[in-house]
């Protein structure tokens, strides 16, 4: 797999981060946020000498941030019954521009830092910058829990592109960074528990005021 | 005596099938949606009945009323004649001439903002800032369009310009460059050419007054601005400099046709976005084009 | 052997309550294996063992200068826990259990850890293992609170993987083997890339920060404490903020090996000084006991970090508050959350006159509110003069100045608060709700103890723990 192939792949992820920062449906963001997670997946597989280590990376970032984890989004979207965010704290065109100009910063920034020759034609450090900014401006711009979790998402998705570097050297330290997919996961299970719990707590004080009367 | 040919071959070309335009469109959403709709030539003949018909002026308008349509549509046949056609290359070629073709864009606008503002009729004023308000957006997406074209060759001369891009950049170029083609003729997202509300029209409202000959002038102008803005596209996407000129001329009318049916599908699947949403998808086009341009540059670089 | 005792024992009791019947049974799984754990810690702390140099977990001198006193402070809160639980047995405490043994065990492996991947395991697991404490109460305001939690602390500790990234990167680009225990990276010293290491120490300090408290990214920590029971708050304040804390001192000294210690030790004494000044001026404002404690708590945080910005002195004095900070706040949250169940709220606005309803308490309550503000002769004293001390040796004037004005400032906020409930007369409202809370020895010795042991340590702290403090410094600061 050579350099420019895999620079596509991040390329698309870079892309995928400007479309979660525009759209405002969950539904689209959701999208966005999975297809950038199982192209993470598919990249590790297609660097030089897969090992079985670097394989189940793959395979739980795939099922993890691809399958499982937007699936449960879409479950916790139906529950709580929110499909748009209407009032963002940062509008979709200024955070669309921070993130596009983000994304050149980092190109920028890249410059600067030191790089293994074998990593300086890649764009793995300034996609890495460029996705965690946009789960920034993400948690930091929208109001609703899930786009919330979305832009978590992103900003560990960003973490992970970062760990890409380093999966051959410590491979421990990327393997770690699933654990953050279980954060995610008490997250969703935070909002789905939350909108249960107030429902069964609306209908207890309904019998407690009918006992009274 | 070959290039006055040349020339003259060029000019009937650009001015007797841009109106095709409009009329495939048409038929690929009346095909969409199961019905015969008008024929594909129903331009032309739209074109010959308002030529024949005399002017109605407010008695308020200047006889810039009548003259400045005839601007736009030099101006824009103009731009027309800067434009390359693959291999057979420009009527009129010199450095710099892409320059020249965004300026005689903009002075096209300007013209027609300007006869809609005339009449002085609410309507159209109304309809010019719209107008005016998205093209400022759509200009910078198109500038930033040319400039990564211009990174990319090293020139900024169009036909060096449109030579073969490749990679990732002639992928977001083209995104770009479509939504740019869709909102500068004012088409489905960003303005219904159908529409027969006055309140929601854009382009439409600007040439509400407008009768007979210059009405002529101004349809005709804008359906050869949608050809301009499709041969910009496709050769800007597909690299053609290395073919045979016949068949470079057959890739170049197949990607137009292509073009122009990928717009009839989009305006018959889209419906037209609220104003508040124009903006972003403009942007977007502008974030595209310049990611272009970024690509094109760190290509350069390496 | 022992060491990784104190991660499994706590562990498997928390499995063993996930599965024990006997809602009224299972808050004795609390004391039980606080006690394990104290008299493991003790056995260690006397006789402690050799550490492997490569190891990735091992009860090295730092941990045995801090974890002590969470294994300590835990045990004194397990005691109250099993009280408070019996008052509230309405709400299930099988899940809370659990998590409250977990986070020990996870806490000891935190503090023993000495593999930059293996630290940030544990610390996200803490963070995970916290989110059900929290929410114990079940209202929609600790929902909030503990969403808050999870949010800030989620991205703190999604910042400092980020930053253990950038830190291994650092090593790869000196030529490093894929080694990432402390001691390998120290070891590696100037070959680490400079900027590199620096862009992982300051995501490494606001991700680590983050877990501390330190402002601006203390947010999360008023809601937190305001909403969560008070053996929360003492575990929180007390045990995983020290996790955070000698998390940042083994990465700087990583960062010192790397020739950065200068500029670490610059932004460990800003980021400090602001969350003092950040703290003071909240405490001025604020109106709840309980988020009161959690400003106090930001501003000690504050103390800690300016500490370990001033060299060994000032790491020795820091070690020194972990402990009487944590011993001294552990006294304030467990006395108030008895006068936050006696007065059923939180607000000066509703609760006055807590020295009648809830006369030991209160007491307990004033006396720890002049200990945290140091006043001697608690340890918090002892241990902020040694600050100070190092801090005037290494000529920090003005960070001195800056220093003593928010204490006093702090000193004033907090007065202000606890004053106003202890004092007055009792509101009928609230005259009547507490009757239904009986001051039991169980709910009043605990904090009584740990205002005791403060007040031990002040006057005469054992030549073993300042012993064990000084080699902890040793191993922050080798001869070169």
């Amino acid at each position: 797999m050579n350099n420019s192939n895999l620079n596509l792949l991040i390329g698309l992820a870079m892309g995928l981060n400007l479309l979660a920062l525009g759209t405002s449906r969950l539904p689209a963001l959701i999208r966005a946020m999975s297809v950038q997670g199982v192209i993470l997946g598919v990249m590790p597989i297609l660097m030089e000498r897969p090992d079985w280590r670097v394989l189940l990376v793959a395979l739980a970032t795939i099922g993890g941030k691809g399958l499982l984890i937007p699936g449960l989004l879409r479950r916790a979207m139906r529950t709580v019954q929110i499909d748009r965010e209407l009032e963002p704290l940062i509008g979709f065109v200024p955070s669309l521009l921070l993130g596009a100009g983000g994304t050149i910063a980092a190109l920028a920034l890249t410059h600067l830092l030191p790089l293994l020759p074998e990593h300086a034609g890649m764009l793995l450090v300034p996609g890495a910058l460029a996705t965690v900014l946009t789960g920034f401006i993400l948690l930091i711009g929208r109001t609703k829990a899930i786009s919330q979790v979305c832009g978590y998402l992103i900003l560990e998705n960003g973490i992970y592109l970062f760990g890409l570097l380093l999966i051959h050297a410590m491979p421990l330290l990327v393997e770690a960074g699933v654990l953050l997919d279980l954060t995610v996961g008490v997250f969703i299970l935070g909002i789905i528990v939350d909108r249960i719990q107030r429902a069964f707590d609306s209908l207890d004080t309904r019998k407690l005021t009918a006992l009274h009367e | 005596m070959n290039s006055i040919l040349d020339l003259i071959l060029r000019l009937d070309c650009w001015l007797l099938l841009a109106p095709l335009l409009p009329g495939i469109i048409n038929k690929v959403k009346a095909w969409v949606a199961g019905r015969r709709g008008p024929p594909v030539l129903q331009l032309y003949y739209d074109l010959a009945r308002l030529w024949k018909k005399g002017v109605v002026m407010s008695t308020l308008a200047s006889p810039a009323f009548v003259m400045l349509p005839a601007v736009t549509w030099v101006a824009l046949l103009g731009a027309a004649m800067l434009m390359p056609l693959g291999p057979l290359g420009a009527g009129l070629s010199f450095r710099g001439d892409a320059l020249l073709l965004l300026y005689l864009l903009a002075l096209a606008r300007f013209c027609t903002a300007w006869a809609a503002m005339e009449t002085g009729s609410a309507f159209e004023g109304m309809g010019t800032v719209r107008e005016v308000s998205y093209a400022v957006l759509a200009e910078a997406a198109l500038i930033a369009a040319v400039l990564s074209l211009s990174v990319q060759s090293g020139s900024i001369s169009l036909a060096a310009m449109l030579g073969p891009p490749i990679g990732a950049s002639a992928v977001l170029l083209a995104a770009g460059l479509f939504i740019v083609l869709l909102a500068e003729n004012c088409r489905v997202p960003f303005d219904d050419p159908n529409t027969h509300l006055e309140l929601t029209m854009i382009h439409e409202a600007m040439i509400l007054d407008h009768s007979g000959p210059p009405l002529a002038a101004i349809l005709h102008g804008a359906s050869m601005k949608l050809l301009l803005f499709a041969v910009l596209l496709v050769q800007a996407v597909l690299p053609m400099g290395q073919l045979k000129p016949w068949l470079a001329a057959v890739v170049l009318a197949a990607g137009v046709l292509g073009v122009t049916v990928a717009v009839g599908l989009v305006e018959s699947l889209l419906a037209r976005f609220a104003f508040r949403r124009v903006p972003l998808l403009l942007t977007t086009a502008f974030l595209l084009c310049l990611f272009a341009l970024l690509v094109a540059w760190k290509g350069g670089l390496q | 052997m022992k060491s990784l005792l104190l991660i499994l024992v706590p562990l498997v009791a928390a499995a063993v309550a996930l599965v024990l019947p006997g809602q009224r049974r299972r808050p004795l799984l609390l004391p039980v294996a606080g006690l394990i754990h104290a008299v493991l810690t003790l056995w260690l702390f006397v006789d402690p063992p050799e550490v492997e140099a490569g190891a990735w977990l091992a009860f090295d001198p730092l941990a045995r200068a801090v974890l002590p006193v969470v294994s300590l402070l835990f045990l004194v809160c397990s005691w109250y826990g099993v009280n408070y639980l019996r008052i509230r047995a309405e709400r299930p405490n099988r899940i809370f259990i659990a998590a409250m043994l977990a986070v020990l065990g996870l806490l000891s492996a935190g503090h023993q850890a000495r593999h930059v991947g293996m630290l940030w395991i544990f610390t996200e697991a803490v963070t995970l293992a916290a989110v059900p404490l929290l929410h114990f109460n079940g209202t929609p305001r600790a929902f909030e609170a503990t969403w808050k939690y999870l949010l800030v602390g989620g991205t703190g500790i999604a910042l400092s993987l980020l930053g253990s990234l950038c830190l291994g990167y650092a090593s790869l680009y000196g030529g490093g083997d894929g080694q990432l225990t402390f001691v390998a990276l120290t070891g590696q010293g100037a070959c680490l890339s400079r900027p590199w290491v620096l862009i992982a120490w300051v995501l490494l300090l606001v991700g680590y920060g983050t877990k501390m408290g330190l402002a601006p990214m203390h947010t999360w920590k008023p809601e937190a404490y305001g909403e969560a029971p008070a053996i929360v708050g003492a575990i929180l304040a007390g045990g995983v903020t020290s996790v955070a804390f000698t998390a940042l001192l083994r990465v700087r000294a990583v960062v010192a090996a790397a020739g950065a210690g200068a500029v670490a030790d610059h932004t460990l004494l800003a980021i400090g000084l602001f969350s003092m000044l950040v703290a003071a001026l909240f405490l001025l404002g604020t109106r709840d006991f309980k988020r009161m404690l959690a400003y106090s708590s930001v501003e000690h945080m504050g103390i800690l970090t300016i500490g370990a910005s001033l060299g060994p002195a000032g790491v020795a004095a820091a070690l020194f508050h972990v402990w009487s900070n944590g011993l001294t706040k552990g006294a304030l949250f467990l006395s108030a959350g008895n006068i936050r169940r006696a007065a059923g709220s939180p607000s000066m606005d509703d609760v006055r006159g807590m020295s009648v309803l809830t006369p030991h308490s209160a007491a307990i309550f004033v006396t720890g509110m002049f200990a945290v503000t140091a006043c001697p002769p608690f340890g918090p004293f002892f241990s902020e003069l040694k600050v100070l001390r190092a801090a005037l040796e290494t000529g920090h004037g003005w960070a001195t100045a800056l220093f003593l004005g928010c204490l006093l400032l702090a000193f004033f906020g907090l007065t202000r608060v606890v004053f106003g409930i202890v004092d007055g007369r009792p509101r009928p409202a609230t005259k009547a709700g507490s009757r239904r809370f009986g001051e039991t020895a169980g709910v009043i010795l605990p904090p009584l103890v740990l205002l005791a042991l403060s007040l031990w340590l002040g006057l005469f702290t054992p030549a073993m723990v300042s012993d064990a403090w000084t080699a902890a410094v040793t191993q922050l600061y080798p001869a070169p």
